[in-house]
């Protein structure tokens, strides 16, 4: 009996339990309001169906939050993340359409090597900017957030770029083994990061510059060298995000390809259950936190829950799982009420909170 | 605040200061020129533009600034990189070099009271493209010129409800809003949904913001298109939701044209190509080129003659044969 209750709690405690408890309910919702939901069909050789789609359109997003989750474990944030997606997906795009044969491999990685070449060095500049000089990184990465903007629609004279590329098109909507090229992409990075970062003595001096920058230089850890290699890896990430959303529709749109997934990135991390003070990060619970989100957009589109309300329907959602992962929250409710796990509550308690 | 306080009005003295001087200046020069007629009948205009946003805003201005070579107007254009505070400067400025007529398309619809008063104080008449504000006082502006986008609407939803005079069933129809809350989304979906009202087969099933953007679009039709497995057809606020729509369509094995009828809005290039190539059925335009309209107007108002408080601009529809022949004559 108490054996069970400690498994319960230990299931329940678990730092990834509540979003996955979200995540299902969320599947579970959808498939009670069109039963179809969850199936999964063949088509032209590949899968086809809604939860496909949520893999294909949440890989941009797991890439650019792991570059967020190393960024923010080291006690920083990376605002410029969703203008660098723009800059590398223009210059990619620009450079494929200047090609004679827009369809040429060669041509195509090319401009690839641009694209995350221009974003390596902007990650560097951000580096610099917060690691040498000393620049709080809200303010540092600031500034690429707004003059990244300006820069890609300086790269696309302010027009959409549209171009028809075979192989850079692939990135985006492309497959393999029957499942979008897109999400194996994502989880090639998602695995070289935890590789990197696990199997090695990198991950442990991320959060320990994370939780005290200055100790963790006494202690011998080149710390300015640590936060430096985090914002260029965050960059490289957004570029190659940058790559799958121009690809997924062909074009390069300076003005809105990534508008403010910075924003959403840093939910996702957050969700997953990494501090933003730094000092400890998941990989895991950024994935999930990104599937998580892209969900809710889905749902949102599925179930056509009208554009006024869709919003307000997001943040009580994202309210909701802030709050029952809150240690601190959780405590003080279950002592108000029996030990009977009940989420409706708790779903109250933010409405409430959202209009005020 | 203090300094900010004491400080203001002998800026303000020095701008008037300036201002007197130039006048002056200009006065004497005119004196001296008397001889010389070159550019004395010019009408001068001040134009204040937006920003250079989009493709469709490019297209304005160079509209604009074409049809003031060709009406032998004098324009001074200052580009405000969508900030007001940039605008306002800019129109302080254009009073202060007293120019005959002001235009400009507000960057945002509130806050115009006062600089608009000083440029009515300073008797020369202003014009509003494109987007209007929202001050109470009329008497602040001449005119607005613009596009009307509940008729855009309409006239997408007349085209429809022509073509499916005959339809017998239920026409199911899935629409593309542009981003919430703004005037050219909400214009459109009412404009539309007015025409559409005539023949109750016609049905809107599912209606979603797409923000204007392709990936918004696309995203939106994917699910869409899983949710309801009878579209007939898909009426976007922009071409480039349409476009990304497309792709969505053709990936759920159906032909975007044929099994389901494409109406957008706009007409940009690619929107065009698409409409040529049989992938669309059917654009209300969205003009930008304003150019001409704009310098008829300055000069009316230039010559002290009444005009209408709003005026649309001339605009037009597409079908696929259209497009086809209009298609080598775009500008944007």
């Amino acid at each position: 009996m108490s054996n069970r209750k400690a498994g319960y709690r230990a299931l329940t405690t678990h730092r990834l339990f509540w979003p996955v408890a979200v995540l299902v309910v969320m599947l579970a919702a959808n498939t009670v309001y069109r039963p179809g939901f969850l199936s999964v069909q063949m088509r032209d050789g590949h899968l086809y169906g809604s939860l496909i789609d949520i893999l294909r359109l949440s890989a941009p997003l797991i890439l650019v939050a792991l570059g967020m989750t190393l960024v923010i474990a080291t006690g920083g944030i990376d605002l410029s993340v969703g203008s660098l997606c723009a800059i590398s997906g223009a210059i990619a795009c620009l450079h494929i359409s200047r090609q004679p044969d827009q369809n040429d491999l060669g041509g195509v990685l090319t401009a690839l090597a641009l694209g995350l070449g221009v974003a390596l060095v902007l990650g560097a500049w951000n580096g610099v900017l917060v690691a040498v000089i000393g620049i709080q990184p809200i303010i540092a990465t600031l500034i690429l957030m707004v003059a990244g903007r300006g820069l890609a629609q300086l790269i696309t004279e302010g027009q959409i770029l549209t171009i028809n590329s075979g192989p850079y098109k692939a990135i985006g909507v492309g497959h393999l083994l029957t499942l979008p090229l897109a999400i194996f992409l994502a989880l090639a990075a998602a695995t070289v990061v935890a590789v990197v970062t696990r199997r090695t003595a990198l991950g442990l001096m991320i959060e320990s510059v994370g939780g005290n920058a200055r100790a963790s230089r006494l202690a011998g850890i080149r710390s300015g060298r640590i936060t430096f290699l985090v914002y260029v890896i965050s960059a490289a990430c957004a570029a190659v995000a940058g790559f799958m959303m121009t690809a997924n529709v062909s074009s390069a749109d300076g003005n809105a390809a990534g508008l403010w997934v910075e924003l959403d990135a840093i939910l996702a991390v957050v969700i997953g259950g990494t501090s933003l003070a730094g000092g400890r990060f998941s990989l895991s619970g950024t994935i999930l936190g990104a599937l998580l989100i892209q969900t809710l957009t889905t749902t949102v589109y599925a179930m056509n829950i009208s554009p006024q309300t869709s919003l307000l329907f997001k943040a009580v959602v994202v309210i909701a799982v802030c709050l029952i992962q809150a240690p601190g929250f959780r405590a003080r409710f279950a002592r108000r009420r029996a030990p009977a796990a009940a989420p409706a509550p708790v779903s109250e308690q933010p409405k409430e909170q959202v209009p005020a | 605040m203090k300094r900010m306080r004491t400080h203001l009005p002998s800026r303000k003295a020095i701008a008037v200061l300036t201002a007197a001087l130039l006048a002056t200046g200009m006065a004497a020069c005119g004196n001296s020129d008397t001889g010389d007629k070159g550019d004395d009948g010019k009408i001068t205009l001040g134009f204040s533009q937006v920003g250079a946003e989009s493709g469709w805003r490019t297209a304005n201005t160079t509209s604009i600034k074409e049809a003031a070579t060709g009406a032998g107007i004098d324009l001074k254009f200052d580009d405000a990189q969508q900030k007001q505070e940039n605008q306002i400067k800019a129109i302080r400025n254009f009073i202060q070099q007293k120019v005959d007529v002001i235009a400009f398309s507000p960057v945002v619809e509130s806050g115009w009271d006062t600089v608009l008063k000083e440029a009515k104080d300073a008797k020369i008449p202003v014009i509003l493209t494109d987007r209007s504000v929202d001050s109470a006082d009329k008497s602040l502006y001449k005119t607005f010129l613009g596009s009307d986008f509940v008729k855009e609407g309409r006239l997408a939803g007349e085209w429809l409800v022509e073509q499916k005079k005959a339809a017998g069933g239920p026409v199911n129809i899935v629409e593309l809003q542009g981003t919430t809350g703004s005037a050219p989304a909400n214009d459109r979906k009412k404009g539309f949904a007015e025409a559409i009202a005539a023949n109750p087969n016609l049905k809107i099933i599912a209606s979603q913001s797409g923000d204007f953007t392709r990936a918004g679009g696309k995203q939106v039709m994917e699910q869409f298109l899983k949710a309801n497995p009878k579209i007939d057809v898909l009426f976007a606020h922009n071409d480039d939701m349409g476009l990304g729509a497309l792709e969505a369509i053709t990936a759920a094995g159906k032909v975007p044209g044929k099994d389901i009828t494409i109406i957008t809005v706009d007409a940009v290039k690619d929107g065009m190509q698409a409409l040529a190539d049989g992938k669309f059925n059917f654009i209300a335009e969205c003009s930008p080129l304003l150019g001409p309209q704009l310098m008829d107007l300055v000069k009316k108002v230039h010559n002290g003659e009444q005009v209408p408080a709003r005026i649309e601009t001339q605009e037009t529809t597409f079908t696929q044969e259209q497009a086809k022949e209009a298609l080598p004559n775009r500008k944007y």
